[in-house]
């Protein structure tokens, strides 16, 4: 007997909660005990009163999984709102990177040229490293960093994705 | 305002919530609870013998009240032990307040004495829980823990308090104004939706009700709405094991459980229904059997609370979210409005006569031993009249009593059906006695699943509740050797009961009485000396050993490939059946 694995698809998910102990647990847990995945999820408290977090996850699953996993989220009692920026519209995703490279010589200049071209800034520098800041659509940081192994690349932190729908409303 | 303790405030708070029953049992970090709970008297605590029980018995207390059933346990192995039924709870929608102790919150996180991570322990198998860090927040916790553990659809709530928190003091007035929470779960139906729901009914020439634990969750009301929908649309109702009781058995609309061990009537008219509206059911694999040959031809509205059932599973044309007794109303107000007049489903009934003429509840008769089957029904022959409240463990012998024991209303059903623990009934039983204490309370039971809550025969005895156990004593746990028998060519692994007590002595050690029912000409006699003697009693009813409980739909099989007796078994299963449950 072999296991059947269905065609998935990607969505980013944007999710209001309240600022409580236990919170990221609590939504990543579920995650793990509804065997979901997490392609990135990322946190911060937005509200002026520090009270409301936003959590932008990036999910993926077969299209009734994704159904799930939005009901799943509404039904936690310190869940505010959900919403899938990717069915919703037009959206903006973007993550930032910090990429640390090491070199000498010609692997140092390419490794300058690909940042310029792909405008990257320079955040730290020495005499054989570079530390480079990027910000973009997690696809252009994919790529960045693919390039960055080539030339010498040594660590890489990344936020995982934040997403904001387009136009003048909320959501 | 004057200041109390941390302890004296979760007390007087459950006492304005109305609480009067906790079960519960002391240890180390819950003893300044324990001393508050000595200073007011008015709630009762029920001392049960492991913290497990607590938990079913908080389960039965509501099941049988529609009250939220309150748990109170010290931490480590205190809490550790009730997380089973905290997890049933949430399998069964049950509403259920778990209050544990926890180390001082100066010791958290140093594998103190009897330490364990309650919060993240019980953070997937509660509806919502809390650890409560400073006094002046009990107050508030405890409102909204039963404010959501009994709204929208009910589940259990864990309140982990640090004993610190317990003996410092905050400033608390009783019955202060309750803050209005943040969880409001949706209610009313969508009126669009429900016109809609309406037209599908209206075009419908066989529709079926699908009736499910929601109805129960939703009060004693929706189970009448439930009658006069079905009256007024004069069509068909089958129901799951969580909703039996909503619908009256007696009822010539009523076409028995569906499911894997349901009515060949009820899985066939699902089958073959042009409608099925799903009235608080959740599409679970023991009702759909093959996913993709469940109902294959009908339309399906779906109304449910939690929009999480909704498509879970099965996809459906109409999701209605909203209590389910409220949307019936609704329902039936557009039904009238419209002068909706009972169509005629002639067709659709004879056929389904036609299903019902298979018979399939019955079994072979036996002059030598008593059929478990028949035990049932001489149980309910002999006690319906005064409408008992009946508890299961987990077994041939729950479907059994599922299939034979007919229910005419709400709340006298109790029964773990999701989690399908062993050990369940007479913890379940002594809860609902104590809710309910002039009721006649039966835990059917099987030998092997006794075992595992038998403790609770002293908590009985302490509190002098007349809970009676009916065992089915097949000497084997049945439900497994069935299905080796399906599915391993008769393997019996370990599935037989060696080295039983003998239950009568048992019993009676325990200052319960005992009977043996052996000869199926002593059946009805020992049920008359079971009902008939005061306080708790113990029966160990011998049963035909390797009888089957059937109808029966082999896991990965279609509502259409019922087994209806031992004869319809044949081969082995494929590897793919044998990987479902
Ligand atoms: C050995 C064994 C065999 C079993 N065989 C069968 C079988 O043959 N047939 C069978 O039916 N079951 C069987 N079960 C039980 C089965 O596992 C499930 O527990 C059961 O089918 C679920 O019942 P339900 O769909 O009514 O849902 P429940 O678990 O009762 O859930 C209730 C549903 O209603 C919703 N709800 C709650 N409150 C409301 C409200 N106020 N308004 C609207 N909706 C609400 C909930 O969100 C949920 O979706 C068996 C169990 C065991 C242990
Ligand atoms: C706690 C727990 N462990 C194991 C099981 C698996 N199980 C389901 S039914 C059953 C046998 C029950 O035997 P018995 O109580 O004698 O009932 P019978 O089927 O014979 O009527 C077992 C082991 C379970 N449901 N719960
Ligand atoms: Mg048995």
């Amino acid at each position: 007997m072999h296991i059947h694995e269905e065609a998935v698809e990607r969505h980013v998910l944007a999710v209001l909660v309240d600022n409580e102990a236990g919170i990221l647990a609590r939504i990543a847990g579920m995650f793990t005990a509804r065997g979901y995945n997490i392609e990135s999820l990322t946190v911060a408290d937005i509200s002026e009163d520090h009270a409301i977090s936003r959590i932008t996850i990036a999910t993926n699953g077969p299209p009734h999984v994704i159904e799930q996993i939005i009901a799943q989220l509404d039904r936690l009692v310190p869940v505010h709102s959900v919403r899938d920026l990717t069915e919703s519209g037009p959206h903006v995703q973007r993550e930032l990177a910090l990429v640390k490279v090491a070199g000498k010589g010609e692997n140092r200049i390419e490794a300058m040229r690909l940042a310029d071209a792909y405008r990257a800034r320079i955040v730290d520098a020495s005499t054989e490293s570079f530390i480079f800041e990027i910000t973009g659509a997690p696809e252009k940081i994919e790529t960045f960093v693919t390039l960055m192994r080539e030339v010498g690349l040594v660590e890489v932190g990344r936020t995982g994705v934040v997403a904001v729908s387009r136009g003048p409303n909320a959501g | 305002m004057a200041e109390k303790s941390g302890a004296d405030i979760l007390v007087e708070t459950l006492m304005d919530l109305g609480v009067d029953t906790v079960f519960g049992y002391p240890g180390g970090a819950v003893l300044p609870i324990y001393d508050a709970l000595y200073e007011h008297p008015k709630i009762k605590h029920i001392l049960v013998r492991h913290e497990q029980a607590a938990t079913h018995a908080a389960e039965g207390y509501a099941r049988s009240t529609g009250k939220p059933g309150v748990v109170l346990v010290t931490s480590g192995p205190g809490a550790t032990n009730a997380v089973t039924g905290i997890t049933d709870a949430l399998m069964d929608s049950i509403p259920m307040v778990v209050i544990t102790g926890q180390v001082a919150t100066n010791l958290i996180g140093t594998d103190a004495f009897q330490e364990a991570d309650t919060v993240g322990i019980t953070r997937h198998c509660t509806k919502h829980n809390y650890l409560v860090k400073k006094p002046s927040d009990l107050a508030h916790v405890v409102q909204e823990a039963f404010h959501i553990a009994t709204q929208g659809r009910p589940g259990p709530v864990v309140i982990d308090i640090p004993k610190n928190v317990q003996v410092a003091a905050a400033e608390f007035s009783r019955n202060a104004a309750v803050a209005n929470s943040r969880y409001q779960p949706q209610t009313e139906g969508d009126f669009k939706d429900i016109n809609t729901a309406v037209e599908m009914i209206m075009n419908a020439k066989a529709p079926v009700l699908y009736t499910g634990g929601g109805i129960i969750n939703s009060g004693p009301k929706a189970s009448e709405t439930l009658r006069e929908l079905a009256e007024l649309l004069g069509c068909p109702v089958t129901s799951t094991l969580m909703g039996l009781g909503a619908f009256p058995a007696s009822s010539d609309k009523w076409l028995g459980m569906l499911g894997m061990h349901g009515t060949f009537e009820a899985n066939m008219a699902m089958n073959k229904a042009d409608l099925v509206v799903c009235l608080g059911a959740r599409f679970d694999d023991r009702i759909t059997g093959r996913l993709d040959a469940f109902s294959p031809n009908s339309k399906k509205i779906h109304v449910d609370i939690d929009r999480s059932s909704i498509n879970k599973t099965i996809r459906v044309d109409l999701p209605l979210v909203g209590d389910v007794g409220r949307v019936m109303e609704q329902m039936i107000a557009v039904l009238k409005g419209r002068r909706f007049a009972t169509p005629d489903y002639g067709e659709w009934w004879s056929r389904i006569t036609g299903w019902r003429a298979t018979n399939c509840l019955d079994y072979p008769e036996n002059k030598k031993e008593i059929m478990p089957q028949l035990a049932i029904r001489k149980l309910w022959e002999a006690t319906h009249e005064r409408e008992p409240i009946i508890t299961t463990e987990v077994g041939q012998h729950q479907m059994w009593a599922a299939q034979h024991f007919d229910f005419e209303n709400p709340n006298k059903w109790l029964t773990s059906g999701g989690l399908g623990t062993m050990g369940y009934g007479l913890p379940a039983a002594i809860g609902a006695q104590l809710g309910n204490p002039d009721a006649l309370v039966i835990d059917i039971a099987g030998e092997a699943s006794i075992q595992m809550n038998i403790q609770e025969l002293g908590t009985a005895t302490q509190y002098r509740l007349p809970v009676k156990i009916f065992i089915l004593n097949n000497e084997y746990m049945g439900m497994v050797r069935q299905w080796q028998e399906l599915t391993y060519e008769s393997r019996y692994s370990n599935s037989y009961s060696d080295s039983l007590p003998d239950f009568v002595k048992l019993a009676e050690s325990y200052d319960w009485t005992g009977i043996r029912i052996e000869d199926p000409a002593d059946l009805e006699a020992g049920i008359q000396k079971m009902i008939e003697t005061d306080g708790p009693v113990m029966v160990d009813c011998r049963v035909a050993k390797l009888a089957n409980c059937f109808p029966m739909i082999p896991s990965g099989a279609a509502h259409t490939e019922m087994l209806l007796t031992e004869a319809d078994v044949k081969g082995t299963m494929d590897d793919q059946a044998k990987a479902l449950v």
